[in-house]
């Protein structure tokens, strides 16, 4: 990585010691056209606070993504031990000490409003971070371009790599590139399929090509759309495909940061002859580093705009060529544009941080948070679903009597087997019989396994002085043998009324 | 025919040299990939004649190296069903109706079977609750008119009733009514007795008109309470199901007519092991006995 700005002979300068580099913002809307095919972009490799910040924050979420279904997790002997697991097969989801079944999707949907607040209020706050540092996208295209330039070389070397006729070097360097990056590819979809299997047993599987086909087909699509996201289309993604740079235009107002281009510092822009003054003008030398270390391939000079992911690539670049010509740092910063405009006043630059939309997402998300946090601490281990037959709706008998058929789903969410104790109020029924079992009395013992669900089919019959109308409510309990904890649904005993 | 390429001002590509009306096409060529792929699949189609049947030729086709046939198949995918299933079935054919019902495994397997069995030859008359309808029984209470044991139950499905089984369980209502057998005004009496002994309020002279008439004409198949004859297939009268009708009209129609449905015999059309399972899924209705 070399990133030597470095005044070729043949070049133009900016300045001194600091040549003109010709990127175009060939992805910003004023450049792109309808019938013209995608310009590829070759980002200039920069060293600075953020890409250091960068390469930190992608080793961080790469640990994540390959080291969480490997965390162990004890739940007794009857559940998974994969602290994060997504089990389709038993309809199950885990996640450390929560677990979730499907009839709690409502859980699963707190999470996304809480993720979604989440983003909202960072941008709010400090722009598209997301975009710029921990989605995948940025993550794993910065690393398929890290591999480009290791193998290819820095900007120019590949930009005079993809002009030059097919060589031997060529096909070489192209051919190692992209099996590098199907390596990474592969490597990301296989450990996708982790979060959905015993992520041992499923290694010991792979390794031995005993898998089921499901996960290499799951593989083979993860390993299509990394390659193809992350190596080839890179930033028409973010600009084209993903909804976020049009959400983020409602959720940012000038008072949120943005990596911006101080105006009011780097105007009027201009080459600088060695010995000149700066008086009379702005600190911006028009060499176009900012532009030509974009992976986007737009220009910060041009405002806030909709491709821009605030990676501060830019800035890092600007600061390099800031300290050669012994000018103040950060002509491109994380500033707002409320601030630039304040500096066009010749007022103090300040950030507002608490503002009525800062502090509304905020309630939002404790709000949310709270109401899972209360959830999650006092969800029931125990629960009851009741499905009353209707078909036929009732059953008359010879006696005159009415029996009305209901389906029971007892859930234990425990990790043991437990015995649960059945009534139902609201009606006296001449019999209880529970399908497969027999005639029982009430309060009736079930006894259900450890994290399953048990289907009963439940007759009741209900002599014709026991009712009091057609359609009477019924109450169906259950309760664990100490009775902690009961769980109580209500249902309907349809007689048709025939007296 | 121009000689020079020429170039659209608007898009910058290409144009054909076609004009019509001052409106030049653009030269714009499939993508390379798309014709890739074309090509490929006009490869790959000559190999699939080769491999696979493809042509049809006067009286049969070209069959393919392979000798595929999606026929062939369906009757191996089931035969394969039936294979898997022959256990299953075997030990259902071996165990008696009582032996299913307390092997849990056996009795799962029999519902599952006797529920498609169910759906696909019972419900066009009994509905597909087996709540059955005017005329036709409901299998889901507990009246039955020849018996609610698992056996009674398999001995009905395999015979059927007034069916063209030479055993088949047969009772004949006399149509009292239509054939002349008692006058019209003996026939009101004998409803308003019917009422009676499903204890609705009725008329008491009638009643007692008709004691004499019931005890000579009605008893010997509904007995002399009324309760009926499962031996005979002869309905409890005192009872709340009625299959043709509760009310005195229907009462009347029903000796007058002496209607009586027809279930057609099960036995050589399904085989016993689907029937004992038909068997085992209608008792679990909640009404066997």
């Amino acid at each position: 990585m070399h990133t030597v700005i470095s005044a070729r002979d043949t070049a133009p300068m900016a300045a001194e010691g600091v040549a003109r580099s010709d990127a175009e913002a060939s992805n910003s809307a004023a450049n792109r056209k309808f019938y013209k095919a995608r310009v590829p972009i070759y980002p200039k490799m920069v060293q600075g606070r953020y890409r250091r910040i960068k390469w930190i924050v992608m080793a961080i979420t790469m640990a994540i993504y390959y080291l969480v279904p490997w965390i162990r997790w004890d739940r007794g002997p009857f559940s998974p031990h994969q602290a994060v697991l997504v089990d389709m097969t038993h309809e199950r989801f885990y996640f450390f000490f929560i677990e979730i079944w499907p009839q709690e999707v409502y859980y699963v949907t707190g999470l996304l409003i809480m993720a979604a607040v989440g983003l909202f209020l960072a941008s709010a706050l400090f722009g598209r971070l997301w975009c710029g540092y921990a989605c995948p996208q940025t993550v794993w295209t910065d690393l398929f371009i890290f591999v480009e330039n290791l193998i290819e070389g820095d900007r120019s070397a590949r930009i005079r790599l993809a002009k030059e006729s097919w060589g031997s070097s060529k096909i070489a360097k192209r051919v190692s590139k992209h099996a590098t990056w199907l390596i990474i590819a592969v490597a990301t979809g296989g450990a996708w399929v982790f979060y959905f299997t015993d992520a041992p047993t499923l290694a010991h599987d792979l390794a031995h090509g005993t898998a089921p086909i499901g996960v290499y087909a799951f593989m083979a699509l993860l390993t299509f759309t990394t390659y193809s996201l992350g190596g080839l289309m890179r930033e028409q993604v973010c600009t084209y495909m993903c909804p976020w740079p049009r959400i983020q235009g409602a959720m940012m107002d000038n008072e949120a940061l943005s990596v911006t281009y101080r105006a009011d510092r780097g105007e009027p822009r201009g080459p600088h002859k060695k010995g000149d003054s700066w008086q009379g003008r702005g600190s911006c030398i028009d060499c176009n580093q900012c532009v030509a270390a974009c992976p986007m391939g737009i220009d910060i000079r041009d405002g806030a705009q909709l491709e821009c992911i605030n990676c501060g690539l830019c800035i890092d670049a600007c600061d390099e060529v800031m300290l050669k010509i012994g000018q103040p740092l950060r002509l491109i910063a994380y500033d707002t544009d409320a601030n630039v405009a304040r500096r066009a006043r010749g007022e103090r630059a300040r950030f507002r941080l608490i503002r009525p939309r800062t502090i509304l997402y905020s309630v939002v998300l404790v709000i949310v948070g709270s109401l899972m946090m209360f959830g999650l601490s006092t969800r029931r281990t125990i629960d009851l679903d009741v499905l009353r037959d209707r078909n036929p709706n009732f059953v008359t008998l010879a006696d005159g009597s009415v029996r009305n058929g209901y389906t029971l789903k007892v859930m234990n969410r425990a990790d043991q087997g437990r015995d649960f104790w059945l009534t139902i109020r609201g009606i006296q029924p001449r019999a209880v019989n529970l399908i497969g079992v027999g005639n029982v009395s009430l309060p009736a013992k079930l006894a259900v396994g450890p994290d399953k669900v048990r289907t009963l089919r439940v007759l009741l019959t209900v002599a014709p002085h026991d009712w009091q109308n057609s359609h009477q409510r019924i109450l169906f309990s259950v309760a664990d043998a100490e009775h902690h904890e009961t769980r109580t649904v209500r249902a309907v005993f349809v007689s048709g009324d025939p007296r | 025919m121009a000689t020079q390429k020429e170039r659209d001002q608007v898009t910058g590509t290409e144009t054909t040299g076609h004009e019509w009306d001052g409106i030049k096409e653009l030269n714009t060529p499939l993508p390379r990939w798309w014709l890739g792929i074309f090509y490929a699949c006009i490869v790959w189609s000559i190999g699939y004649w080769i491999v696979m049947p493809a042509w049809p030729m006067i009286h049969s086709y070209t069959t393919g190296v392979l000798n595929h046939s999606q026929r062939d198949d369906v009757a191996a995918a089931l035969k394969a069903l039936r294979d898997a299933r022959a256990a299953k079935e075997h030990e259902l054919d071996g165990a008696t109706l009582e032996q299913i019902l307390k092997n849990a495994d056996l009795q799962q397997f029999a519902m599952a079977e006797g529920k498609a069995a169910f759906g696909d030859n019972c419900t066009p008359c009994h509905g597909s609750g087996g709540q059955g309808g005017h005329g036709y029984p409901n299998l889901n209470d507990d009246v039955w008119l020849w018996g609610g044991t698992l056996e009674d139950i398999q001995r009905t499905i395999t015979v059927g009733v007034r069916s063209t089984s030479p055993e088949t369980r047969s009772s004949q209502m006399p149509a009292f009514g239509r054939d002349g057998l008692l006058k019209p005004e003996q026939i009101d009496d004998l409803t308003e007795y019917v009422v009676h002994l499903s204890r609705r309020t009725a008329d008491a002279k009638a009643v007692a008109r008709a004691t004499k008439l019931f005890a000579e004409n009605c008893s010997s198949c509904h007995s002399n309470a009324g309760k009926g004859d499962r031996q005979y297939g002869a309905p409890n009268l005192t009872d709340n199901e009625w299959l043709y009708g509760p009310t005195r009209e229907d009462i009347h129609e029903q000796i007058w007519s002496g209607r009586g449905g027809v279930m057609p015999t099960w036995g050589g059309r399904l085989s016993p092991e689907t029937i004992k399972a038909l068997a085992v899924y209608v008792h679990s209705f909640g009404g066997g006995e």
